[in-house]
């Protein structure tokens, strides 16, 4: 009976396996399926039906909201600049709605419940009709709810109107994306009663064991307190992972294993997105080099590279050319390396490429916390983290630096003996903010104290000191691989940039965040507490610099406009709509404001948005701009006048080793440097700076900062 | 008819926008709203209202048996319930906690207590916590109760209290908590508690001072997050009269007792 019952049970999973597979749109199915190109829905005009529908995942049966009853929903591909009929029925009991992500649609169109549009109402028929001015590979999905993690997104290409720079013989969509059997629901409530809950890669006695075996007792031991007394993980990488996630290629597990084919020789793009709701992905193909060819929909440079990470909403075309006819491994690990998906790209169908195993988890350094000083290698750190005081309600008063333990470190490079003076810093009456006033290269401003004009609590639970910009860096866990790693600093625009303005003004925004409370947000404040947008007037050129003061990267998406990515591209920086800002990490882009409109802005890790860190970006129309709010209304951004450097005589340079601070790119001939004091600063052994070609002359007159 | 006039208003509305844009600032009220003019005030204020509160304002709920456990004593077994639930937002909960303890030798309900709470984040890692405790064994007392909650530096979990009686006696509490993790699911947690009086309270009797302390070790098997069977040690004492209040009824002040419990929560 027993057996006949369990024959049963794999005979209808097998049969339930197979009749899925039908449901994959035909460019997720493998190749085994008979998928060895893309068969697209073309056109001009679609139907795309929002319902709940099954799905096999891994073997396993799921529920899943979305698209046409597929899981991802249908690719839509037409052709750029034509006008395009979307018809989105909704067969859900709930609201539904579609967000084209990175498509310059009109803002009504653009599918953002309650910013752009109602909403579709359940049994409504919404039709979105756009043409729009690009083209690339992008996605789209729901920003109702919790949906987008039950299954509704999918991808999107615009084809371009003249011929495509980047020739191919064969080309793959690749959606990464990550599935739970748990409900989102379910997963947020967990993260509110213990954000730890999925989070199975903490530092263990036998880690502690190992450490001190190989640095000694007492620096482990030191290390562990330092951690202990921020009340942080370094480990806390991914809110949710592989313990609940199911990470998944074109919708296959990689048990399910999606598998393409190509012939040697041929070029084959890959036309890669994120669309995962929590995953941020290392993607490589191990003894396959990619080149990079566009990013976010928009053709860049190519560039070669091994390994590249993708963050959540972003989109990145590479280009393989596989020589021998061999499977090779295309594999998207989570970041926190608790689970990886793993698809096969052989010259057969049906091929099965052997799983890598998984890498060792990394653990956050110094330079997470915005307290490294740019000598220091990964491991010998020493806790500066600002944790904010248990008393301290506003500001960077409470914040004791000089308690700071650095006992039993690598301090070799830096002194940082006399950080005890600092303690006596007024860290409330230090604008800094106001010097990005320049609108120059300030984001080479590194090692500088950062200052925090924001709204604080129990929302917020630490403070990034001294974030520096690390565009350059290949992302948390990369750092020492044996092969190259792409950073946004390798990325040039294919294209110059159309809008060469430098920006007229700077919002500094902070990413902020409690994670014991799960507590996520915007400048300390949470969507839910926002009373007025962010305020751009139309046509006016805007840096925004993005200061992390969490301890984990957060993928950072603007509607309705790409931005230009301040790493030195010159005129050819790389223009994104979503843009990983890593911890301790200080990130500008600026915008040319050409969309009037009102844009969300969020965090695109899905719970992080459902927490709070979003807002809202409005452009205001030229033709009010007068009467449209300055931006110093905006709350959290009081300062950007009047900036007074003259408290910044208490802070005392001369005790500080700037070591390794790269001042070249710094713009001093904006810098009022007229109230500091030059005598008391120590310069001797800043050997890493770099001063030539340097004015000094030009320090003395400034005339402030406005 | 509404819906049409809407519609309609809208329209005019989209005209407006692209032939004239309006003054879209003058509604202090609204954090944005450009899209009014194009699917109706009415629509769009409901969708807004609806997008803030469920992107930072959520409630969530929580309901755990901290300690759900059987204590072997050498001369009797005592059955605890520790447990606590809370519904809420980030910055306000309303709390509940209890504890009973029932001895199974004698059917006897030996000490059983509620309390609610109101409890509002006050810093990053701190609850303040007031409300009532009602006793119902051994005597039904009702207090008031003031306490702290939270996570100390270092990572120690910390609930500190004092109960105001009805009869005025002021008494305090004080648990701490601690995870050692072993491996990812086994988890070792030292626990300790102290109970202070501020004046002897025969009835109860207990003594001024340090009432009682007790220490534990627990080692648990995380099965799931929610799920977890553990075993333990606990050393209980009590101190000065309180003590002399046990050992005069024949008592000893002191004792230890193996654990095995369920910590579990949803």
């Amino acid at each position: 009976m027993f057996n006949r019952r369990s024959f049963l049970g794999a005979a209808l999973g097998s049969s339930a396996a197979i009749g899925s597979a039908s449901l994959l749109p035909a460019w997720a199915r493998s190749a085994v399926h008979g998928n060895t190109g893309i068969t697209t829905l073309t056109g001009n005009n679609f139907d795309l039906d929002v319902g709940e529908f099954a799905v096999n995942i891994g073997g396993r049966m799921g529920h899943a909201v979305g698209v046409n009853g597929t899981l991802p929903a249908p690719l839509i591909r037409f052709r750029e600049g034509e006008e395009v009929t979307l018809n989105v029925i909704n067969r859900l009991k709930a609201d539904t709605s579609i967000h084209w992500h990175g498509l310059l649609v009109p803002f009504y169109m653009d599918g953002v419940p309650g910013v752009s549009f109602p909403g579709i109402k359940p049994g409504e028929t919404f039709q979105y009709k756009f043409a729009v001015p690009q083209s690339g590979t992008y996605w789209y999905h729901s920003h109702s709810g919790l949906q987008e993690q039950q299954g509704h997104y999918g991808p999107l290409i615009i084809d371009p109107a003249g011929a495509d720079p980047v020739t191919y013989d064969r080309e793959y969509v690749m959606v990464l994306s990550d599935w739970s059997f748990e409900h989102p629901h379910r997963i947020f409530e967990k993260l509110k009663a213990s954000a730890e809950t999925y989070n199975f890669n903490q530092r263990t006695l036998g880690d502690f064991a190992e450490d001190a075996g190989e640095e000694g007792f007492g620096d482990a031991l030191a290390d562990r307190a330092m951690w202990g007394n921020m009340r942080m993980s370094p480990r806390d990488i991914a809110d949710v992972t592989g313990a609940t996630y199911t990470y998944l290629i074109n919708g296959h597990s990689t048990f399910d294993n999606w598998n393409g084919v190509f012939e040697p020789g041929e070029r084959v793009r890959l036309r890669i997105i994120n669309a995962s709701a929590m995953s941020i992905f290392n993607v490589r193909l191990p003894g396959l080099p990619m080149t990079v060819v566009a990013a976010d929909g928009l053709n860049v440079r190519p560039v070669e590279t091994d390994e590249f990470q993708i963050g959540v909403a972003e989109t990145y075309d590479v280009i393989v050319e596989p020589q021998d006819a061999k499977a090779y491994a295309f594999v998207a690990e989570s970041i926190d390396r608790s689970g990886q998906a793993v698809a096969t790209l052989g010259p057969r169908a049906g091929m099965r490429v052997e799983a890598p195993e998984l890498r060792p988890v990394p653990t956050l350094t110094m330079k997470d916390m915005a307290m490294d000083h740019g000598s220091h290698g990964g491991h010998s750190m020493s806790g500066m983290k600002a944790g904010q005081g248990e008393a301290a309600p506003t500001s960077h008063e409470g914040h004791d630096m000089g308690g700071m333990s650095h006992e039993g470190h690598d301090m070799t490079k830096m002194d940082h003996s006399t950080h005890g003076d600092m303690s006596g810093m007024d860290h409330s009456n230090h604008d800094m903010s106001g010097m990005a006033h320049s609108g120059h290269n300030m984001s080479a401003m590194d090692g500088g104290m950062q200052a925090h004009i924001h709204a604080n609590g129990p929302g917020v639970a630490g403070l990034a000191m001294m974030p520096v910009s690390r565009l350059d860096e290949p992302g948390i866990g990369l750092e020492d691989v044996p092969h190259r790693v792409l950073t946004y600093a390798d990325l040039r625009s294919l294209e110059p940039n159309y809008d060469t303005r430098p920006p007229e003004r700077e919002l500094e925004i902070h990413l902020t965040s409690n994670m014991h409370r799960y507590m996520w947000s915007f400048d300390g404040v949470k969507f839910s507490e926002v009373t007025e947008s962010i305020r751009l007037n139309e046509g006016e050129r805007v840096r925004f610099m993005l200061v992390n003061d969490t301890m984990m990267p957060h993928p950072i998406h603007l509607h309705g406009m790409f931005f230009e990515l301040e790493n030195g591209g010159g005129n050819h920086r790389p223009r994104k709509h979503t843009v990983i800002v890593k911890p301790g990490d200080k990130v500008a882009f600026d915008v040319s404001s050409e969309h009037v409109g009102d844009w969300a802005f969020h965090c695109h890790l899905l719970f992080h948005m459902h927490a709070g860190m979003m807002n809202v970006v409005s452009v205001i129309p030229a033709a009010d701009g007068a009467a449209a709010a300055p931006a110093d209304r905006h709350p959290g951004h009081a300062g950007h006048e009047g900036m007074d450097h003259s408290q910044h005589s208490d802070m005392d340079h001369g005790s500080m080793n700037h070591e390794g601070m790269d001042h070249g790119n710094m713009d001093h001939g904006n810098m009022d440097h007229s109230k500091m004091d030059h005598g008391a600063m120590n310069h001797d052994g800043h050997s890493g700076m770099q001063h030539e070609g340097h004015d000094m002359s030009q320090h003395k007159d400034h005339g402030g900062h406005q | 008819m509404r819906q049409s006039m809407i519609r309609s208003a809208a329209l005019a509305g989209m005209a407006a926008l692209f032939a004239a844009p309006v003054a879209l600032s003058q509604d202090t009220q609204k954090p944005w709203g450009q899209a009014d003019e194009i699917w109706g005030e009415a629509e769009m204020a409901e969708a807004r209202d609806q997008l803030l509160s469920s992107h930072g304002d959520l409630r969530t709920s929580y309901l755990q048996a901290e300690r759900f456990e059987l204590q072997s004593f050498d001369d009797e077994d005592v059955l605890l319930l520790d447990g606590n639930a809370w519904i809420g937002g980030d910055i306000n909960k309303l709390w509940f906690k209890t504890e009973l303890e029932y001895l199974p030798d004698e059917g006897d309900l030996e000490e059983a207590e509620v309390q609610a709470l109101w409890s509002r984040a006050i810093s990053p890692y701190f609850d303040l916590q007031l409300g009532v405790r009602q006793d119902f064994e051994p005597q039904g007392r009702t207090h008031a109760v003031a306490g702290v909650q939270g996570l100390a530096p270092y990572l120690f979990e910390v609930d500190a209290a004092a109960f105001l009686s009805a009869d005025g006696d002021l008494t305090s509490r004080v648990e701490t908590e601690y995870e050692l993790l072993l491996t990812q699911r086994l988890i070792l947690q030292p626990r300790a508690e102290m109970e202070f009086s501020a004046q002897d309270i025969p009835e109860l009797e207990t003594g001024s001072g340090l009432v009682s302390l007790s220490a534990g070790l627990r080692l648990r098997y995380e099965i799931k997050r929610e799920f977890a069977p553990y075993i333990g040690v606990e050393y209980q004492r009590s101190f000065g009269d309180t003590a002399d209040y046990i050992e005069a009824a024949g008592g000893e002040a002191d004792a230890t007792a193996f654990l095995i419990g369920i910590r579990a929560w949803y």
